[in-house]
């Protein structure tokens, strides 16, 4: 037998990166320079600032790395997750507990962003990424080990729950059997800046830090496509399309299943750290169940399993969800001189968006050629059986 | 004969005997400790302990009306109808602007008891016409898609009836009277709400006549043969798309009713409502053993009577852990006991 070459694989994977570096370096410029530049003409100025505010792009991109942590365990490995937002809640107070003053009694300094005299824990952004990453990671074990024998609709419950349970430890985390761990919902304000060496990134450094977040972003692409690519990726998808043929060729379902909640939930660890720099402080109310179905949307309207339709399908969502519809309502009802209030759409917009795509476009809008295959599997026996019937 | 003997003997792999061995001691466990729990709250406060045991009676009937469509249509076809919850929300909504809106009616007298029981009716009637829409729009186009496909366009429609009761109730909590029977009578000490009977009055002969429905005529027999086997019943002359049909009628009509026992029993609406009520009456259909008709109403009940105590008493988690305490439930339950309380383990076909 010949030898596979090996050599398309990694060449697959290097054409993504120069195009995602140049669609990359392309944003930054964009927010860094162009838009302070004195020479912008005044409107362009303000439409940017109207329809994609720096601030806007950042938080997409939070979205981008979350969305693609939980295409691993619903676009991958088929698993309905609907409790995602546990992850980008341990996340976030991982962030909240490691970077701030919070925990005013001690005074631990870890190369951190702020002076030695401030009280609290201070550890550096890049070490809260990977703690925050492992602890959500480890969580995910936690709860994938006793639950992940069950059915899948009996699983996507028991997220559920565990997406119910774990914010509202949070929002009652002010007294947690006498011990305060969220300070409830009063939240945990100003989270220390980023440090990048030479400054250190406040909240409205969105420039700099929508580079970090692309580069986070890039990150979990890699790590996406690369494990797609190995065996844990194959058996994942394996899983996915029939789990009792893959358990029959050998694949450990537990083991692989519950690698794919691990990943999945770094990624909400990574997205969790990252959320809380950008809006500067850790909110309990923000972690509802809302959000896990926002991000499921976004992964389902680009195209489950491909992380490029992920990605288009975060940007689209969380910009329509946070700008779009707000700046859309604006200008019509300043148009047509009505007073319709557009954000009170956005549970249409999401159902609609849910029902329709399942509906007519199953796969999504970039969809994965080997997953539409299989979300149509029905009707294309149908059309094999006529065709044959016809001969 | 050995041979037969020694089947008879072969209770299941050691896997099995283990996991059963297991599962017979969290059970053991888990009950001694509420058994505990329970008796340490009767001797601290006994009325208070019987006044919220009520309540939470009163609670888990309106949760097992809600849990009934779950139970029904999971049973036919496998889907969590995550759309339910919301559901019974645009009930209560409907009836509140039934009886008060369009009936104006705000007392308890006559003409309110008459239009209570109007109420029921059309509510019902709103709730099965609703139910079978979302299937025939969305539901049945799916039927054999994989199962993520039916599941998310579920938790869509849950949206899209979230978004109906958000313009039609607005987004505040809103504040109805309430027309049935509304004042307080003592027993032994203990006050009891008249809502609180009249709603079992009204509701227990509505389970009765559900069961018989199901297991009395000719549709329900329809309903059982298509959720055992939808091919075989198919085959057998039955009508499959019009039993499904039927099964949400059913379903919708029960929490139609549901919306409106909420509403006259606590008074106000709200839009959300019905993710949180949805979820806890899932949990007791889960938990009584999904597909199960009574044992959506025994866990409906015992997960109301479980949740009013923790809300009511004084050694407890009390409110603010509501959510956490039924969703522990849920997981504990689906872990060691997926079939539920009443249900029947089954092993998946190949």
């Amino acid at each position: 037998m010949a030898k596979r070459p090996i050599s398309n694989v990694t060449l697959s994977n290097r054409k993504w990166a120069l195009g995602y570096t140049i669609a990359g370096a392309l944003l930054f410029l964009i927010y860094q320079f162009l838009l302070p530049w004195n020479g912008l003409p005044d409107g362009i100025y303000r439409g940017v600032y109207q329809w994609m505010p720096p601030a806007a792009v950042n938080e997409s991109l939070v979205y981008v790395i979350m969305a693609l942590g939980l295409n691993i365990v619903v676009g991958y490995a088929g698993l309905l997750d609907l409790g995602y937002v546990a992850f980008w809640a341990i996340g976030g107070y991982c962030a909240g507990w490691f970077m701030s003053e919070f925990f005013y009694f001690l005074n631990i300094h870890f190369f951190g962003s702020v002076g030695l005299d401030r009280p609290g824990i201070h550890i550096n952004f890049w070490m809260v990424l990977i703690i925050g990453g492992f602890v959500c990671a480890l969580f995910g074990v936690l709860i994938g080990a006793p639950t992940l024998r069950l059915k899948s609709d009996y699983l996507a419950l028991v997220t559920l729950g565990f997406g119910e349970i774990i914010p509202q430890v949070f929002f009652n985390g002010e007294n947690f059997f006498g011990f305060n761990i969220s300070n409830g919902t009063k939240g945990i304000v100003i989270v220390d800046p980023i440090p990048v060496g030479v400054k250190n990134l406040g909240p409205f450094d969105f420039g700099w830090k929508l580079l970090i977040f692309i580069l986070l972003a890039a990150v979990m692409v890699f790590i996406s496509l690369r494990l797609r690519r190995g065996r844990l990726g194959r058996a994942w998808l394996a899983i996915r399309e029939d789990e009792l043929a893959a358990s029959m060729m050998g694949v450990p379902l537990m083991r692989t299943k519950l690698a794919s909640y691990a990943v999945g939930a770094f990624a909400g660890g990574l997205g969790g750290v990252a959320f809380a720099t950008h809006v500067n402080g850790v909110y309990a109310e923000r972690f509802n169940f809302a959000i896990s179905i926002f991000l499921l949307a976004m992964v389902v309207l680009g195209g489950m399993g491909n992380v490029w339709g992920v990605i288009l399908g975060a940007f689209v969502l969380s910009w329509v969800n946070g700008t779009g519809l707000v700046a859309f309502g604006k200008t019509f009802n300043s148009q047509f001189g009505t007073n319709i209030d557009f954000a009170s759409f956005t549970f249409l917009l999401f159902g609609l968006v849910l029902i329709l795509m399942m509906l007519f476009r199953r796969e999504g809008f970039l969809p994965e050629s080997r997953l539409k295959l299989v979300l149509n599997e029905d009707e294309l026996d149908t059309a094999s059986e006529a065709k044959k019937a016809k001969k | 004969m050995a041979k037969v003997a020694e089947l008879q003997k072969f209770k299941g792999t050691r896997g099995q005997i283990r996991r059963q061995r297991v599962e017979r001691i969290g059970a053991i466990i888990i009950s001694l400790v509420l058994a505990l729990w329970m008796l340490v709250n009767i001797i601290e406060a006994p009325s208070q302990f019987a006044q919220v045991a009520i309540l939470g009676l009163r609670n888990g009937l309106l949760y097992a009306f809600i849990a009934l469509g779950y139970t029904l249509v999971y049973g036919i076809i496998e889907l969590i109808n995550f759309a339910h919850g919301d559901l019974f929300m645009l009930s209560a909504v409907f009836s509140s602007f039934f009886i008060t809106v369009w009936f104006n009616q705000d007392a308890s007298n006559p003409a309110g008891w008459l239009t209570f029981i109007l109420c029921l009716f059309a509510v019902m009637v709103f709730g099965a016409v609703i139910n079978v829409l979302i299937e025939r729009l969305a539901y049945r186009r799916l039927r054999h898609a994989p199962r993520l496909a039916p599941l998310i366009t579920a938790v869509g429609m849950s949206f899209l009836l979230n978004f109906i009761g958000l313009k039609w109730n607005g987004s505040t909590p809103r504040q109805w009277p309430t027309v049935i029977p509304n004042f307080d009578i003592y027993v032994a000490g203990v006050r009891i709400n008249m809502v609180t009977i009249m709603l079992f009055l009204v509701g227990i002969p509505l389970l009765l006549g559900l069961n018989y429905i199901v297991t009395k005529t000719k549709n329900g027999k329809a309903m059982r043969a298509t959720a055992q086997d939808r091919d075989a019943a198919a085959l057998m002359g039955i009508n499959v798309n019009k039993t499904i049909a039927f099964t949400f009628a059913i379903g919708g009509a029960m929490a139609g009713a549901a919306g409106l026992f909420y509403q006259q029993a606590v008074g106000t609406t709200n839009y959300n409502l019905g993710f949180q009520l949805g979820l806890i009456a899932f949990t007791s259909a889960v938990l009584g053993g999904i597909g199960n008709l009574w044992g959506a109403v025994v866990g409906a009940m015992l997960i109301g009577f479980i949740q009013g105590l923790n809300d009511g008493l004084p050694i407890a988690f009390g409110q603010q852990w509501s959510q956490s305490v039924v969703f522990t439930i849920l997981i504990i339950i689906l872990v060691f006991k997926p079939a539920g309380l009443l249900g029947k383990v089954t092993t998946e076909k190949v």
